[in-house]
Order: structure tokens, then C-alpha cells, then sequence
């Protein structure tokens, strides 16, 4: 399939990311070679393959359903670009 | 006592032993030669000053009975180490400060090793030619203007270059192995679930694997023992018990059957490689190995699945790096949603951006039974070749690479031919399975080639048997001038 300029400017906003025009049209050229290729898996009959989301074959462990915070909240806003106290701050969202 | 850093690590810690060198002198060499070889771009974060303490430490009461005693190392900036930055090679993380300590390097740490620093490496681990770094190439000491490979370039530069005594990287797609080939050296990629995935950022969390990148065979062995183990902070994290791999290594591998898949010949492949998987083959058989024909059908399948899976788990991982609470944030934006966007835009770089908008797309709505569904179908094929072979083949031999290292620049302008490095390392991870590269010869220019060996899954003694008793009788040797320093 080839990947148009609409297209990326679609995919982009579900991916959240901002694009120029010039990088929309090189992205479009990268991902219709990308699509080109990876569209050989056509060639094969899948109809009665069950498909393999997880090579681990025992269901993933559950663990019991406590809170463990590990009280590092600090430490953990220390990392943050933008903080107020104990707060996450974010451009604003309501008006 | 300069020699001490070409030492393989099984030596270094035979050394430290008998009391012959001390941790802190030992780390005070490392340190010298990396403060030298800064042209090669190996390290992104250095954190001498706390080595040479740590080795201070444990000099001062030593403990000689554990695997790694007082043993400096560089690891791969993908793994979160405590109170040092962590930047997955991407300027969204380029400050980024963990609070706690990947899983796999805490049992490096239990194990008496030392951090001496954090080695660069693509960004996001998306890569084969550490070019898509944020901090910049990586080259390879095998000769100037040579990428090391990727995604674990810095940590496979930095082992050939005599700055760490062995190192760590991980491998979703061939991101140890590649590397590995590229500079002469052994890695190991373990099968899903041995070495525990917490605290390494994520790329792709059902490919994603930990694994030791070393000198030679035996210094493998005693890495993997030092990394592996259960983690229930892992849900995908294998419950077993610990091995001694490197106690129970073996050289005899008679009646041992080794299969050869025909579908690894592939097209323009270099004359060079398919006459060093002959001369592999003749080695194992000379030492008692059955050589056994067999097919793979699915094999040329791999790396389109590959670039469906792989990048649709990496969008779902990278949707995390919003600006908000660790990482990079733009000033530019007049809402959340902007601040999003242009976070993202100019905190990722190109090749990230590709994979997060490929991955995007075949998860969207419509296209993700085209795309995904079937990419998973396909990955069941895969798995299933390797079922059927390993009813009759203990373990499987194929070239590492389709070519040996080339030039910076060489590939970039096209993303396919990138991609196509990991022809022969991709399937592994879809399936699973542990597989090693070894280095097998060196070719025309005299750059290093590698042959891998794959194994059943959790069979990782078995394949690193083979290669113990391979490298004993390749007589391989690396040609590292010391250009740079």
C-alpha cells in the first residue's frame, strides 16, 4: 500500500506527534517502502493459524491485589519538567 | 600492567582471586583507557568517581566468593540504574534520573560488580548501527568511520576496545548478536523469560531480552549466571531454578546434531559468509557434531512480521513519554494536546518516529487484522519451523550477519537495507529462543564475521557447550590496533 501525505497527517495525531510538511512527505515515502515490504506476508495462507500473541505459554501471574505505593512519591516528582508540591502541573486543560 | 585490560573477564576475576591486582587498581586502568578513547563515542554517562569508591570499598573487605568480585563494568543505557541518568540514547530522556535499579543489574551488583558507566546505544534500542543515537555515532574499533552495530553499538565498542572487562546489552531483534559480529566478540540473546525485563525501558515487551556481550564463551557463561533469574516484578519472567552455566561448560559435543537451514542462503549474500558457515560446519563435525540439512519455510517472513510486531509494541510502550512526569517537555504548545504533540516531535528522533507511526498504523481501526493479526499468524509459522526442527536438531548454525560491519552513512538513506541486517537474527527473537553469536573469521578487509547457534528454548548450556568447543578449535582473533588512542 502506499502511505499518502493525509494519511501520515492521520497517523501522526493518533501518535501525537507534530509534523511539518517536509517530514510528512519523507515519512510518506519511508513508510509506503516500509508497507511495500512488509505486505510480502500476503502471499502466505493464514486462514487456520491461530495467532501468537505471547511465546510464554502459562498465563501471566497475577499478584494479590495490594496497594504498594513504595513511598518514593518525592522521588518520583523529582523527574518531572513541570511540578506545584505534590502535584503533576500540565498546560491548562478547562477553561 | 597496561595488558591487564586485554585480559578476558574469566581472567580479570582469577587475578583479583589470588590477590594479584586490586579492585581499585584494576578500575583505575578502565578509567585511564576510557579517559583516552573518547573518540569512539562508546560512553554517553560516566560515573568514575563512585567506581573507584565502590572499589575502594571493596578492597577494604573483599568478598572473593562471588561471581564477580569487585569486577568494574560498563552497561547498555537502556537499563535504569539508580542516582545515574538513563537516556535510552534519546534527548527525550537526556536527563532522566532513575530512582530505582533494573533487575539485571542489581544481580550484576549482588555479584560484586561495579558500574564504571552507562554505554551509548540507537535510541530506543531502534537500531542497527547505533546511527540513530541522540549522542551522536558510535565507532567501531575495528577501523575508523565503521559503525560497531547496533542497537547495542556503544556496549559491543566499548567490550572491543578493551574499556570494560565484558557488558550487558538487550536484543529484541538481533541488537546483542549483530553487534557482537560486527566487532568479534560473543553475545548471547537468552530465550523470553530468563533475565528479567524490569527496569529496562521498553521497546518491544514480548521480544525484549537482556543479554551478557563478553570477550569469549566462558565469560558468557558467567555472565548469563550472574544476570539470570526469576523476578516476579516480571510477569513474563520464567520460574526456575538458577544454573551454573559456566561451571558446567564442556568442550565434548560428540553425537551433538546440528541442523542447517537451506533458507539462511540467501540471495547476494556475500561469497565470505557462506564460506565461513562451511568451514563452522566442518569444525563442529570434526569434533564429533552430526551436521544435518534442514528447512525453515517461513524464514523469509521474519523480518516483515518482525516490523509489524515490533513496532506495534513499541507505539504502545512509547505512548508513555507525554512531557508530564519524567523526560523531555517542549515549551511550545497553547494546550495539553500541543504540548503533547510537540513534546514528542522534538523529543524523538527520526527512526523513532517511523516505527511509532508504522506501529500506529496497523494497530488503527480497520487495519489491525491486515496488519497485526496477521503478523501474529505468521510469528505462530515461525515458532512452529523451529518445533519441528528441534524434534531432530539439538541446535541450529547460521551466519550472524549478511555482511560484515560497514561505513557511518552507508545505510541510512534507506531504511530497508537497514532492516535487512537483522535478516538472520530476527527470527530468533519471534520464536523466542536463545541464541549466541561467536566470532568465526575475519574477512578480506579484515573485519570479524560471526556465525550463530541457535537453541531449544532454556537450552542456553547446550548452545554455549557448542560454542565453547567451536571457539577452542577456531583459533579466531581479533584485530583491534589501538588507532584511537
Amino acid at each position: 500500500m502506499s502511505i499518502d501525505k493525509d494519511k501520515i497527517k492521520h497517523i501522526s495525531k493518533l501518535a501525537r506527534i507534530s509534523l511539518d510538511s517536509k517530514k510528512s512527505d519523507s515519512l510518506a515515502k519511508d513508510l509506503s517502502s516500509i508497507f511495500k515490504f512488509i505486505e510480502q506476508l500476503n502471499e502466505l495462507n493464514t486462514d487456520k493459524v491461530e495467532p501468537l500473541s505471547s511465546i510464554i505459554n502459562s498465563p501471566l501471574r497475577s499478584r494479590e491485589d495490594k496497594i504498594d505505593d513504595g513511598k518514593i512519591r518525592d522521588k518520583i516528582l523529582e523527574n518531572s519538567p513541570k511540578k506545584n508540591e505534590e502535584f503533576f502541573v500540565v498546560p491548562k486543560v478547562i477553561e | 600492567m597496561s595488558e591487564v585490560v586485554n585480559k578476558n573477564l574469566s581472567e580479570i576475576i582469577e587475578l583479583i582471586k589470588k590477590k594479584e591486582i586490586k579492585s581499585e587498581e584494576l578500575t583505575n586502568l578502565y578509567i585511564d583507557r576510557a579517559n583516552k578513547s573518547k573518540k569512539l563515542n562508546s560512553y554517553i554517562t560516566t560515573c568514575f568517581e563512585y567506581t573507584t569508591q565502590k572499589a575502594k570499598e571493596f578492597d577494604k573487605k573483599p568478598n572473593f566468593n562471588s561471581l564477580l568480585p569487585g569486577v568494574p563494568l560498563a552497561v547498555k543505557d537502556l537499563f535504569c540504574t539508580n542516582g545515574f541518568k538513563t537516556t535510552a540514547g534519546s534527548k527525550m530522556l537526556e536527563n532522566f534520573v532513575p530512582k530505582y535499579e533494573s533487575t539485571v543489574t542489581e544481580n550484576l551488583w549482588k555479584e560484586g560488580a561495579i558500574l564504571l558507566g552507562k554505554l551509548n546505544c540507537d535510541e530506543y534500542a531502534m537500531g542497527s548501527s547505533n546511527e540513530t543515537s541522540y549522542f551522536g555515532n558510535v565507532i567501531n574499533p575495528i577501523a575508523r568511520d565503521t559503525v560497531p552495530g547496533g542497537s547495542s553499538g556503544g556496549s559491543a565498542s566499548a567490550l572491543a576496545a578493551d574499556l570494560t572487562p565484558a557488558t550487558i546489552g538487550t536484543d529484541t531483534g538481533g541488537s546483542i548478536r549483530q553487534p557482537a559480529s560486527f566487532t568479534g566478540t560473543v553475545g548471547l540473546k537468552p530465550t523470553y523469560g530468563l533475565c528479567s525485563r524490569w527496569g529496562i525501558v521498553a521497546f518491544a515487551s514480548s521480544l525484549d531480552q537482556a543479554g551478557p556481550m563478553t570477550k569469549s564463551v566462558k565469560d558468557c557463561s558467567i555472565m548469563l549466571e550472574a544476570m539470570a533469574g526469576f523476578d516476579k516484578k516480571d510477569s513474563t519472567s520464567i520460574d526456575k531454578k538458577k544454573e551454573n552455566y559456566s561451571k558446567n561448560l564442556k568442550t565434548n559435543i560428540k553425537g551433538i546434531k546440528i541442523g542447517i537451514p537451506k533458507e539462511y542462503r540467501v540471495e547476494k549474500m556475500p561469497k565470505e559468509i557462506d564460506e565461513l558457515w562451511n568451514k563452522g560446519k566442518s569444525i563442529l563435525k570434526d569434533l564429533g557434531a552430526d551436521i544435518v540439512d534442514i528447512s525453515l519455510p517461513h524464514t523469509k517472513y521474519a523480518l516483515p512480521t518482525y516490523y509489524i510486531v515490533a513496532p506495534a509494541e513499541a507505539s504502545s510502550n512509547l505512548a508513555r513519554y507525554d512531557g508530564v512526569k519524567y523526560g523531555y517537555r517542549s515549551s511550545r504548545g497553547n494546550d495539553l494536546i500541543e504540548m503533547y504533540e510537540n513534546t514528542r516531535s522534538e523529543g524523538f528522533g527520526d527512526e523513532v518516529k517511523r516505527r511509532i507511526l508504522i506501529g500506529t498504523y496497523v494497530l488503527s481501526s480497520g487495519y489491525y487484522d491486515a496488519y497485526y493479526l496477521k503478523a501474529q499468524k505468521v510469528r505462530q509459522l515461525i515458532k512452529k519451523d523451529f518445533d519441528e526442527n528441534f524434534g531432530k536438531v539439538d541446535a541450529i548454525l547460521t551466519p550472524s550477519t549478511p555482511s560484515s560491519a560497514f561505513k557511518i552513512g552507508e545505510k541510512t538513506d534507506n531504511p530497508i537495507s537497514m532492516y535487512l541486517n537483522d535478516i538472520f537474527t530476527v527470527p530468533v527473537n519471534l520464536a523466542g529462543l536463545p541464541a549466541i553469536s561467536i566470532p568465526a573469521g575475519l574477512d578480506k578487509k579484515g573485519y570479524p564475521l560471526g556465525l550463530q547457534l541457535i537453541g531449544k528454548t532454556l537450552d542456553e548450556q547446550n548452545i554455549l557447550n557448542v560454542a565453547y568447543a567451536f571457539e577452542k578449535n577456531c583459533n579466531f582473533k581479533n584485530e583491534i590496533k589501538n588507532w584511537w588512542l
